[in-house]
């Protein structure tokens, strides 16, 4: 397909409320340089049921269009729903790149779109420039579980697609005086075009809300907390610095916690401002899961542990000892 | 009930190191394993089996002449026929292009094995971790998809689907034909017995070669038929400069930790 526009465009996604994900939010803020740099406007494609607070979050979070497609189909995120508007959308306008959060629902729509557009997706970015020379989007992904980095482009085929990590990009500050060109797409999808149905919903945890992903500090516990009874210097260390509490694997395959704590490849994406590891040994992939993070702090008594590796504090030591003087301090030196 | 499961040799990722001198992946001597998702996911199409002897499991993968050697320990554990795409015009391809021609060679199969009710792919390859050629190849073929699977089951001549999602888990109902993706589940897959380990050495894998496919579209395979190019690969920049604490008692230790935080105004 031929790029109509010179436009950018950032999927917000959207909860079952209508509100916008923060990850949408996060990548206006990356998109504006990027739009600025390709000649183009940057839009926010807003897709759910009840969305005005969504739309609302994109204008205020620096769109300068918002693109709307509204309905009941939409309340819920389904792949033929979304991947059928998205389809359409870029059909009709024609944008030259669209950056869409790599969130398991965007992980399953990226592809879907992509390979209908006959267009390259590029999984999961951590940095996002225009290549100098050609003006491509360079699209840089960590693989080999983040052994490598790699730098892509999508030189021939547009729309330029990529799938971007949550928490890599900060939110800037909103202006709620700002305002956008809404426009409003009437487009539906009839209930038997959509092959799939929502069964049950299982929350796991309904009185917590665990959101790794939007947390600014995080704090989590692996196989070394030794038993679910371990978490508790952990939350009280989380809760000391308003932190979320995050897990490895282990932890959550022992039963420990709850599998939404779990970061990594098979976990959450993280990148807060403080990542603290305690009693984690740094397997290829939990770090893939949070190397993204600002600064990371480690705790672990094995002065080899590979989480040392990626660290900014390597604390060699007994976690069960150190975390309740460290808590301790904290609370003092914010009392 | 017929399935077809795709598998990706891949090399173990948890083996490679750095080389600290010249800053590159060093992959001589890194051991060639079954992509773990994908071991998920035959274990998944295994279990439906487990159910329904009647089911067949066919197993497909891209990949050079060795991978034969992880297609032979998937029959192993579950699988009752193999096959590999193998050619040289199919090196370089990117994610679209190998679905493609995935795709391609499933209905190829198709014409000898009967339609394929699920087909099976893990979440991820663990040497790309991009998680599309799955849903590729649910597009290609125009079929629903579910992703981040932890269990499928048939019911009602429905797959029923436990699906992870951001907030927790999903139940989805999906029709037949229908792609699944595996992600880690709360088993492990199962092992080979030194009976299934002889069964599976004796059977025989063909390869499906570019002639085999006649009407394949040769734009859309190989770098050429790659819409994304790779302009660079570097290492990751390693944290340099880590403070390391570690004093005689973990007291000090703690003490430690905290009076740098404050320091470097982390807390
Ligand atoms: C396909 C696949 C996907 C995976 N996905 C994920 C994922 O998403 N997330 C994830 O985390 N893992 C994942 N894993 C698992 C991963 O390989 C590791 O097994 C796991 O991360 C290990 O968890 P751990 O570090 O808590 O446990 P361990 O590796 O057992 O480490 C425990 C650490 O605690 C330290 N310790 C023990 N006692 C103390 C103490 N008192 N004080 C301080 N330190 C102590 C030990 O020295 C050790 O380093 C995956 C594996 C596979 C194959
Ligand atoms: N070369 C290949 N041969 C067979 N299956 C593959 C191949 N590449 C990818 N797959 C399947 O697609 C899944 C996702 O791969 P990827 O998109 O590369 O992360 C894998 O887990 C496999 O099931």
């Amino acid at each position: 397909m031929e790029a109509k526009t010179k436009d950018l465009w950032v999927l917000i996604e959207t909860n079952d409320n209508g509100t916008a994900k923060n990850v949408g939010l996060e990548l206006l803020g990356a998109g504006r340089g990027l739009a600025d740099k390709q000649g183009g406007k940057l839009v926010g494609i807003v897709i759910g049921n009840n969305v005005d607070s969504a739309v609302k979050a994109a204008t205020a979070y620096g769109a300068d269009t918002v693109i709307v497609v509204e309905g009941k189909e939409y309340e819920h995120y389904t792949t033929d729903a979304y991947s059928k508007a998205l389809y359409a959308l870029v059909e009709k306008y024609g944008p030259t790149s669209i950056l869409i959060g790599a969130t398991n629902n965007g992980r399953d729509l990226g592809p879907r779109v992509s390979c209908r557009l006959k267009t390259g997706l590029t999984a999961d970015c951590t940095s996002l420039a225009i290549d100098e020379e050609s003006g491509n989007v360079a699209w840089t992904r960590p693989a080999f579980g983040g052994n490598l980095m790699a730098t892509i482009l999508c030189p021939d085929t547009r729309p330029q697609i990529g799938t971007v990590r949550p928490g890599v990009f900060k939110k800037t500050e909103p202006d709620e005086a700002r305002t956008a060109e809404v426009i409003k797409e009437d487009f539906h999808v009839a209930p038997e075009e959509i092959r799939t149905e929502l069964l049950e919903l299982i929350r796991e945890v309904a009185d917590e809300l665990v959101d790794l992903e939007g947390a600014e500090i995080i704090v989590s516990g692996g196989r070394g907390v030794g038993g679910p009874e371990g978490f508790k210097p952990i939350r009280e260390l989380a809760e000391v610095l308003g932190a979320t509490v995050g897990a490895s694997r282990a932890a959550v395959d022992a039963g420990w916690i709850a599998h939404v704590h779990q970061v990594g490849q098979t976990g959450k994406t993280v990148g807060p401002k403080l990542y603290i590891a305690c009693g984690i040994s740094g397997a290829i992939q939990h770090v893939a899961g949070m190397s993204s993070s600002k600064t990371i702090i480690a705790i672990n008594k094995d002065e080899t542990a590979p989480i040392f590796n990626v660290a900014d504090y390597a604390v060699v030591g007994d976690l069960f000892e150190i975390l309740p003087i460290l808590t301790a301090e904290i609370k003092k030196l914010k009392a | 009930m017929n399935m077809l499961v795709c598998i990706k040799q891949v090399p173990d990722t948890t083996e490679i190191r750095i080389d600290p001198v010249k800053n590159t992946l060093i992959r001589d001597g890194v051991p060639s394993i079954v992509n773990p998702f994908d071991a998920y996911a035959l274990e998944t199409a295994a279990r439906i089996k487990d159910k329904d002897p009647s089911a067949q499991i066919v197993l497909l993968s891209m990949g050079p002449e060795q991978a034969k050697n992880a297609l032979k320990e998937c029959l192993a554990v579950g699988g009752d026929k193999a096959y590999l795409v193998t050619d040289r015009a199919f090196g370089g391809s990117d994610t679209l292009a190998t679905s493609y021609i995935l795709t391609s060679a499933i209905k190829k199969l198709e014409e000898t094995e009967g339609k394929f009710d699920i087909i099976f792919c893990g979440k991820q390859a663990i040497d790309g971790d991009t998680a599309q050629v799955g849903p590729e190849i649910a597009e290609h073929l125009g079929y629903p998809q579910v992703t981040y699977a932890v269990e499928a089951s048939v019911e009602d001549g429905k797959v029923k689907v436990k699906k992870e999602v951001e907030e927790g888990f999903e139940i989805v109902g999906v029709k037949m034909p229908c792609v699944v993706t595996v992600t880690k589940p709360s088993f492990d897959p199962r092992y080979p017995s030194i009976k299934s380990k002889m069964a599976a050495n004796r059977k025989e894998i063909a390869s499906i070669t570019s002639a085999d496919i006649t009407d394949i579209d040769r734009e859309r395979i190989g770098l050429k038929g790659s819409p994304t190019k790779v302009k660079k690969t570097f290492t990751p920049p390693v944290k340099s400069g880590g403070v390391k604490i570690h004093e005689d008692s973990n007291a000090a230790t703690a003490k430690k930790l905290f009076d740098t935080l404050v320091a470097d105004s982390i807390i």
